[in-house]
């Protein structure tokens, strides 16, 4: 298991802005009804891209009597699901796969350039604030190792310098473009292709 | 080498994009009505036919599970959920199809809702594949506005509507019962089985749950037709499989295979080789970081399928290939992947909440030769009292990876570690069960 606890300092109070508002009712819409409480892990998703990647446990109160479910319930999620952020990790969150895969593939490199570039620790907030790093398990690419996540995006088929590369972008507060960093053609096997030729080149 | 035209994923490169309409020119929803129009029974058998196994990791007969469903839509309504949680290490096929191949996808989740009498299906994607989960969205959408989904979709007089669930980065929620649980708005733990979810799944209701794989090579086994399907690969282990080859190798990717082929053949041939050659190979993970891993004496001669890798005390799993060479430390390759077991553990049933952390905890001192000699005898005997022990299977998951180790690259361990019992020494080593005060990384 992973031990997670909220931030000391949490903000007041909490609301969905008027698009968020829009875009958790076409989520709780999804559900049966009578199911809304369903609609919770979306919702504190959306609660959290609102909030500057984090989620104050003002916004889970908010969140519980939205979908009339009791706040622990709501709690209980948030700190269990490791993709939300319970205190802040800035505008750009860099998170990198060092699990197996990625790591015989030289992952820690990659986390030499955050500690470079970002903070020393992990989970430290950059000195501008705008930007913090972490060690993540598995992130589904192993193919593209080693790879990196910056909030949304995937950043793959990485070595030190390209790192710190899409790094000084970031801090320079550019959104570097996400993919394969060696050019390749998505999980094609790089210059050795030998599978459905006749599309390739179509 | 499989033909191309027997490939079923012919965009898994993205040569030609994924759009509806040349999604329509790879013939997807060519005749889609003329298919369900043969029937539940007919789709059922086929599928039976073909010997499909579930694409997830434990291979369990994919017309058996359907058939599961029941016959008659009682008070409760039925569900189909697809299975695209996929978070074990070594695996990123789902992803390609979710991307490329959208409506092979949707196809098949028309398809098979209406063979398990299903009006609506929940596709459950792990949240990091949110950009993926997007294409996907559009990809539905798009079938909504052909009129291919909702009411009487892709005139077939069934009505089906497909919703996308983002998980939120737990591994334990591609187990199928956390997943119906994480749809439900809850931690991701696991249920008891029984009463399985065919009968009572996703809100009390029976519930079919397939993985994305699975689902997506549905409607093709339909139109060729299910001996064509079981014409590939062997008896039981029949068709075509996406197999990712990572770690070491020249040209790690994604690609579709005969199932059956030669462990060799796929690294040799698509993934370019082992780097630094064939004899600088160490050990193969061949199903993803939960299935043993296999010594290279043994990959020689390997082939791919699910009762061949049985037989070698592994298992076929995802086919996420993950190739070690020599240039790695064995022991710490798979002490990373006992953290990420401790990391992703449910904490529901103590044996696997406590014993995973054990269990990378002596590995990591075991990488440094600070683990005592009965200590290696000790790590087999946790290994022992996890597997077996637990409500799912991650109990088995956690543990065969380090039994694996064990089984091959014992000597290794040992030459590394022969310190004497610490109640002899006194040597300033934490035991067991005080290690995790100075655990404050990762802890």
């Amino acid at each position: 298991m992973s031990l997670r606890r909220p931030a000391k300092d949490q903000p007041e109070s909490f609301e969905f802005n008027a698009s968020s508002l829009e875009a958790a009712n076409v989520i709780v819409a999804k559900y049966p009804e009578g199911k809304q409480q369903s609609a919770v892990m979306a919702l504190l998703y959306i609660a959290q891209k609102q909030n500057n990647n984090w989620i104050p446990l003002a916004a889970m109160k908010y969140i519980a009597k939205f979908l009339d479910m009791p706040y622990i319930k709501v709690y209980e999620v948030a700190t269990f699901y490791t993709m939300y952020n319970l205190a802040p990790v800035g505008k750009y969150f860099v998170q990198v796969c060092t699990t197996t895969p990625c790591m015989i593939r030289g992952a820690n490199k990659l986390v030499d350039a955050c500690k470079e570039k970002i903070s020393e620790n992990e989970s430290e907030l950059s000195n501008d604030k705008s930007c913090s790093w972490m060690e993540v398990e598995c992130l589904g690419a192993c193919v593209n190792a080693p790879m990196m996540q910056i909030n949304d995006d995937y950043y793959e088929d990485l070595d030190k310098q390209k790192t710190l590369d899409i790094l000084d972008k970031i801090l320079n507060g550019e959104t570097p473009k996400p993919g394969s960093y060696r050019g390749r053609v998505n999980n094609e096997p790089e210059n050795n292709r030998k599978t459905l030729m006749d599309l390739k080149n179509a | 080498m499989l033909k191309d035209q027997d490939r079923i994923f012919q965009n898994l490169y993205n040569d030609k994009g994924s759009d509806i309409s040349s999604s329509q020119e790879r013939g997807d929803w060519v005749n889609t009505k003329e298919i369900t129009n043969k029937g539940r029974d007919w789709i059922i058998n086929e599928i039976k036919e073909s010997q499909l196994r579930g694409r997830g990791g434990a291979g369990f007969p994919t017309g058996l599970k359907w058939s599961f469903a029941p016959k008659e839509v009682g008070s409760r309504p039925h569900y189909l959920v697809i299975n695209g949680d996929e978070s074990e290490p070594g695996t990123c096929k789902d992803r390609d199809i979710l991307r490329f191949e959208p409506h092979k996808l949707i196809e098949g989740c028309l398809i098979a809702s209406y063979a398990v009498q299903a009006h609506v299906c929940y596709i459950y994607i792990r949240g990091e594949y949110f950009v993926d989960g997007q294409k996907l969205q559009a990809a539905i959408d798009e079938a909504y506005e052909k009129k291919l989904l909702g009411k009487n979709a892709a005139g077939t007089g069934w009505d089906l509507d497909i919703y996308i669930h983002y998980g939120a980065g737990a591994y334990i929620c591609g187990e199928e019962t956390a997943l119906l649980e994480s749809i439900e708005g809850r931690k991701g733990q696991p249920r008891l089985k029984p009463p399985f979810p065919a009968l009572i799944g996703l809100y009390g209701c029976p519930t079919i749950i397939n993985n994305v794989e699975t689902i997506a090579v549905v409607p093709t086994i339909l139109r060729r037709g299910g001996k064509w399907f079981a014409s590939l690969g062997r008896e039981k282990n029949t068709g075509t499989k996406i197999f990712c080859i990572s770690g070491n190798v020249n040209t790690p990717c994604n690609v579709e295979e005969e199932m059956n082929i030669p462990l060799k053949e796929l690294i040799e041939v698509h993934a370019g080789g082992v780097i630094g050659g064939w004899d600088n190979l160490q050990a193969v993970i061949p199903g993803g970081s939960s299935m043993p891993l296999i010594p290279k004496e043994k990959c020689e001669t390997l082939t791919m399928d699910f009762d061949s890798l049985m037989a070698e005390k592994s298992g076929l799993g995802t086919a996420g290939i993950v190739v070690i060479n020599k240039d790695q430390d064995i022991i710490k390759c798979m002490a990373r992947i006992a953290r990420f077991y401790k990391h992703e553990s449910c904490g529901q049933c103590t044996p696997c909440r406590e014993g995973s952390g054990w269990m990378w905890r002596m590995l990591e001192r075991m990488a440094k030769g600070d683990a005592t000699k009965d200590e290696v005898d000790m790590l087999g005997d946790v290994t022992n009292q996890i597997a077996g022990h637990t409500i799912c299977a991650f109990g088995e998951g956690s543990s065969w990876p380090v039994q694996g180790l064990l089984r091959h690259f014992k000597k290794e361990i040992e030459k590394r570690n022969n310190l004497d019992p610490i109640v002899q020494k006194k040597n300033n080593i934490p035991y067991l069960v005080d290690q995790h005060l100075l655990d404050k990384k990762n802890a």
